[in-house]
């Protein structure tokens, strides 16, 4: 409770250093109008155009809001303008490649985990991989998919889903590796086969570990679906209305999406985050 | 003819393996079968090209991306020195810097600290390339707005861990600190920040890869007529993949020598940590 109002505070210096930023940068736009039409203009005058503008350079914070309520509440959801559609259509390649990312990673760390071979193999190639800026080529991926005739939906979970299968695989990894050798010894002196002892001990201890990494694959995946919206073609989603406004110069419709995508982003992983006291509860490993 | 090519590449694939569990059973060879296995990826991508007669346009093999690479150097040096060393470098110094002195100011305030953690803890989570095109707009289409975008990714993450590592050290260290009746300074310079720095790396570590994509993605959004990201929307239009995959090899092989050298570095500063003297 202690951190509700510091947080509140902070919010609050941010909102107001947003306006002014936004005064300071609009200001130019302003008075070049202002010069052009000849009249002078007063700092009241001045601060209210720099807020009402309809490209501005930084939109205020009541604008984004407009906007936002517009484009969310006020528009039907099936038109083209609606951010709940732009979102729905993010949201669904976003929750599809983070299944498959999920699916794909368990299978390899189980793997990783049971042979010797695919662990000094694979292992190092999987950690060094997350070194390499993957996002950058998410492009290519789109086109050569698009030249194999697989449009749509698929490409971008294909992203999604790789950006998420890293994460998942190396905590995996370590949360099946996490009982340690007394309970490994136990299970031997009961004459637990290697099946049973992956049911029973591996696969339990390994779920602290595996929610800590879906959370971090799911905001991953989002950001992978975002950018993989974004070469030319794509018309639907937040990653192609980011792009739209940025080729017309809409600022406010960046700050929307932006906005949507951040709120979006929060929501995933506090559902993850959910899930994770509920099951951690019911199994007894609730902190 | 295709079910005997199919044939080999998977004997191919089944020997090399089969070489590879032999290899693991002995510690002395353990070394190998990282290597093995990415030379047997390469080997069956080239084979799967060649012998199925892949269009380039789809997957170029290894070899003729290789070609592309050695036929194209002035291109790609020019474009590593537009992304990497103007864009990204730039942008991290600045913001992991920023990020690192913010943190030591805020260390005097708990109120500070308390606000304004859980903002950087929840902005860490956000698609913050998603200001690519605000800033590009606001500092125009050279390395300027690339370094920009460098700046805020990697600012939130190096703030966190920052934070977090000031406030590692525990009660009796700095009681002993206090029984010396050292300063605040003093204890900041000969306890605390030393013992932060495994926290500090970490996040510098998580940088060093959000910084490439973010140089990269923002030059997605306009660029002058070199940079990686560039050359990598430009030539996936005109279908020229090899170049695309020559772009993608440097940026890979660049990542992780940025990546190992801030671990090399990470080892000289915090020799004394129990995961650095396994």
């Amino acid at each position: 409770m202690n951190k509700i109002i510091p947080v509140l505070t902070m919010l609050a210096v941010i909102v107001v250093l947003w306006y002014a930023a936004a005064v300071k940068m609009n200001s130019q736009w302003a008075m070049d109008q202002a010069a052009r039409a000849e009249v002078e203009l007063t700092f009241g005058e001045l601060v209210k155009d720099t807020l009402s503008q309809d490209r501005p350079k930084l939109p205020a914070p009541h604008q984004v809001v407009a906007e936002l309520w517009e484009t969310t509440v006020e528009k039907k959801i099936t038109s083209k303008r609606s951010l709940v559609y732009h979102g729905w259509i993010t949201l669904s390649a976003t929750m599809l490649g983070f299944g498959i990312g999920t699916v794909a990673g368990i299978a390899l760390a189980v793997g990783i985990v049971h042979n010797k071979a695919m662990d000094l193999g694979v292992m190092p190639w999987a950690i060094a991989s997350q070194t390499i800026p993957i996002l950058a080529i998410a492009p290519m991926i789109i086109v050569v998919l698009n030249s194999m005739g697989i449009s749509g939906l698929i490409p971008k979970a294909i992203i999604a889903a790789y950006l998420s299968f890293f994460p998942v695989v190396v905590g995996m990894v370590k949360g099946l590796r996490a009982p340690d050798a007394m309970q490994l010894d136990l299970m031997k002196t009961y004459n637990a086969s290697g099946g049973e002892t992956f049911w029973k001990l591996r696969l339990p201890s390994s779920m602290p570990y595996l929610f800590a990494s879906l959370k971090v694959a799911v905001a991953a995946a989002l950001v992978g679906t975002i950018v993989a919206e974004l070469p030319s073609g794509a018309v639907r989603g937040l990653g192609a209305r980011l792009l739209s406004g940025s080729y017309y110069g809409q600022t406010i419709q960046i700050w929307s999406a932006l906005f949507a995508a951040a709120a979006l982003a929060a929501a995933l992983v506090i559902i993850v985050g959910i899930l994770e006291k509920v099951v951690l509860k019911r199994m007894g490993m609730a902190k | 003819m295709t079910f005997l090519y199919t044939l080999l590449v998977l004997a191919v694939w089944l020997g090399l393996w089969w070489l590879n569990t032999r290899f693991a059973a002995r510690r002395k060879t353990q070394w190998v079968v990282p290597v093995l296995f990415g030379i047997t990826l390469i080997l069956i991508w080239e084979m799967v090209v060649r012998l199925f007669g892949v269009s380039p346009v789809i997957l170029p093999a290894p070899t003729s991306i290789g070609a592309k690479i050695v036929t194209s150097v002035p291109t790609l040096w020019e474009d590593f020195v537009q992304t990497i060393v103007k864009g990204a470098l730039s942008g991290y110094l600045m913001g992991c810097g920023a990020a690192f002195v913010t943190a030591v100011l805020i260390d005097r305030s708990p109120f500070l600290q308390r606000g304004l953690l859980p903002i950087g803890n929840f902005v860490a989570a956000l698609p913050i390339v998603g200001i690519a095109p605000i800033l590009v707009m606001w500092f125009g289409f050279d390395w300027q707005s690339k370094a920009a975008v460098v700046v805020v990714m990697v600012f939130f993450p190096v703030l966190v861990n920052t934070v977090a590592g000031l406030a590692a050290t525990d009660t009796m260290q700095r009681d002993l600190m206090r029984t010396y009746s050292a300063s605040y300074g003093q204890t900041l310079l000969k306890l605390r920040l030393p013992a932060a720095m495994p926290f500090v790396f970490n996040g510098l570590k998580i940088a060093t890869t959000l910084a490439l994509i973010g140089a990269i993605v923002a030059e997605f959004f306009g660029s002058p007529i070199k940079g990686m990201g560039f050359r990598i929307s430009t030539e996936v239009g005109r279908l020229g993949l090899d170049m695309v995959w020559a772009e993608i090899a440097v940026a890979a092989i660049t990542g992780s020598a940025f990546y190992g050298l801030v671990s090399l570095i990470e080892k000289g500063v915090t020799f004394w940590h129990p995961s650095q003297r396994g």
